[in-house]
């Protein structure tokens, strides 16, 4: 048992987690997850080692000049929660994984290639990722397929400008982007205890038009700093309209096409996740409701933060995209 | 040489102490984190998590105590059988209090089409249901009044596993390899039970071809 003793003027910070104990809750979640059953062990073993362990220290970001977003309404997602519960199915399945797995992910150096339909292909050093374009704070909604959502305030640069600078072909209808593959950094992509059965490398893809929308942008930082790499350093796509999944992170390649292309869990289960995944309250997912959801604000188990889910998320100006289309069928 | 354990009635009581104290304060403990918004990014997912996953811990561990028992000759394993049994139930309460408290927030219609629309959540209400009854009749008092059709009641336990099993395996995204660790437990469970399970299926075979 520990006792803390606290100064009085910790007090008021009543809602800020105290870190030794948001980092012992790690250990904590472990070991009841395997409580009390002795013959469990098999998949326990590498987990319990850890029990044991010093954490790693955490991911090295940096501060990063922006253009700073307009005054929202919005009550922001805490950076704390924004950075500890991920799904990036690449440093494993639970959502604290990729935290505690992926902070000693190298991100220097990095390729990212804009190839395929272009006029001029690009190619990207990391240095370059910061310098693509200027960079602005956008914060977005961010709404899983999950039905749990968050606001999270970006930065990055449209991706727009970026898909203008290769010139595409006006053959060019698709965009598809790729995670990096490397299974030494990212044990998820070979091992199918931790890897939740997905054929990597992670894909994406989006319509020219989608991908063409100043909406939809390419992030390189959040809170001001550069990616923690289980939100998917050093860049990643951010499409606040269609569920989360859709924002692939870690991205080495950007190919404009002529065909859809293929996308992840389209493959894994098309009949649950479609190629659009646009945030739909009307079309549930077979196996659960998409009408409401739960956003992750401050607060614990009795925060009242179960709102209804929009169309679109909420990004009515997307709506025009999608004039005329069965949305009920192109899920 | 055969292996023999002899609880003596201090071990015994110390033991379900600590079976009390475990399952009372695990709860506890996640229960007040969770609330005081020190369980990570979503409170209500770890609380649901948690609470689903031992009460499938402890029905297994229920479901050890007659095999451990045969193992070392021990009879002794049964008194514990119900202490976890109720647990069990205890978990499975609090993971559906929790769902329709913290998740659904009171949502009473949301609730009503979920458990008919969500097939994992109709086949969960189902096993939750059975798990019910058997706490209601779990004390000795239902066992004498009941006679024999106590013990057919409580041979239930093994559809509620099962249901809880693909419960489970049907409420993931895709990460499969946990739910079916814990398939590959629960069947070694039930097959040291076979004889007992294919009972009927016999009883009906012969039946079946007697009346030719």
């Amino acid at each position: 048992m520990r006792i803390k003793l606290t100064q009085p003027s910790e007090l008021k910070e009543s809602q800020v987690t105290d870190e030794a104990i948001y980092r012992d809750r790690r250990r904590l979640l472990k070991q009841m997850g395997f409580m009390g059953a002795g013959a469990l062990l098999a998949s326990a073993q590498a987990r319990a080692i850890n029990l044991f362990g010093e954490d790693k220290p955490d991911f090295q970001t940096r501060s990063l000049e922006y253009q700073a977003a307009n005054q929202t309404e919005q009550v922001l997602t805490p950076e704390t929660k924004v950075i500890s519960h991920n799904n990036f199915y690449e440093f494993g399945t639970d959502k604290t994984d990729p935290r505690d797995n992926a902070q000693d992910f190298q991100v220097q150096p990095w390729k990212l290639r804009i190839d395929g339909l272009v006029e001029q292909p690009i190619n990207l050093d990391y240095d370059d990722l910061f310098k693509a374009a200027p960079l602005e704070e956008r914060i977005y909604r961010l709404r899983c397929v999950e039905a749990w959502s968050m606001v999270i305030p970006w930065v990055g640069f449209e991706l727009a400008t970026l898909l203008k600078k290769a010139k595409p072909l006006s053959s060019a209808r698709y965009v598809a982007f790729e995670t990096l593959y490397d299974p030494k950094q990212m044990p998820g992509q070979n091992n199918p205890f931790m890897g939740g059965g997905i054929d990597y490398p992670y894909v994406e893809g989006l319509r020219l038009d989608e991908a063409m929308h100043p909406l939809t942008i390419l992030s390189v930082g959040l809170y001001g700093k550069t990616l923690p790499p289980q939100n998917g350093a050093p860049i990643r796509l951010v499409v606040p309209w269609k569920y989360g999944f859709k924002s692939i992170k870690s991205i080495v390649r950007i190919r404009l096409t002529d065909k859809q292309p293929p996308t992840t869990w389209n493959q894994l289960a098309a009949n649950e996740y479609g190629f659009y995944a646009n945030v739909n309250p009307n079309v549930d997912h077979p196996r659960w409701s998409q009408a409401r959801e739960r956003r992750i604000t401050k607060g614990g188990l009795f925060a009242d933060n179960r709102i209804d889910t929009q169309l679109f998320n909420g990004y009515d100006e997307v709506a025009p995209l999608y004039s005329g289309m069965d949305l009920k069928r192109h899920y | 040489m055969s292996l023999r354990i002899r609880f003596s009635h201090w071990q015994i009581v110390l033991l379900k102490g600590l079976i009390h104290l475990l399952c009372l304060g695990w709860a506890t403990l996640v229960y007040w984190r969770a609330a005081s918004d020190q369980l990570g990014g979503d409170p209500v997912e770890a609380v649901l998590h948690f609470t689903g996953i031992s009460a499938f811990n402890l029905l297994l561990l229920s479901l050890t105590m007659s095999p451990l028992a045969k193992m070392f000759k021990q009879g002794q394993f049964i008194r514990f059988r119900r202490l976890l049994g109720l647990y069990a139930f205890f978990y499975a309460f609090l993971h559906l209090a929790s769902f329709i408290l913290f998740e659904l927030q009171l949502e009473w219609r949301m609730l009503l089409a979920e458990i008919i629309e969500r097939p994992y959540i109709t086949v969960g209400m189902a096993a939750w249901l059975i798990l019910l009854a058997l706490t209601l009749t779990s004390t000795q008092a239902a066992q004498r009044k009941m006679v024999r059709r106590w013990q057919s009641l409580h041979n239930w336990i093994y559809p509620a596993a099962a249901l809880v099993a693909l419960h489970y395996i049907w409420s993931v995204k895709s990460d499969i390899v946990q739910p079916l660790i814990y398939i590959a437990m629960l069947a070694i469970l039930l097959g040291f039970r076979k004889d007992k399970l294919l009972r009927p299926v016999k009883r009906r075979y012969r039946a079946l071809t007697s009346s030719d």
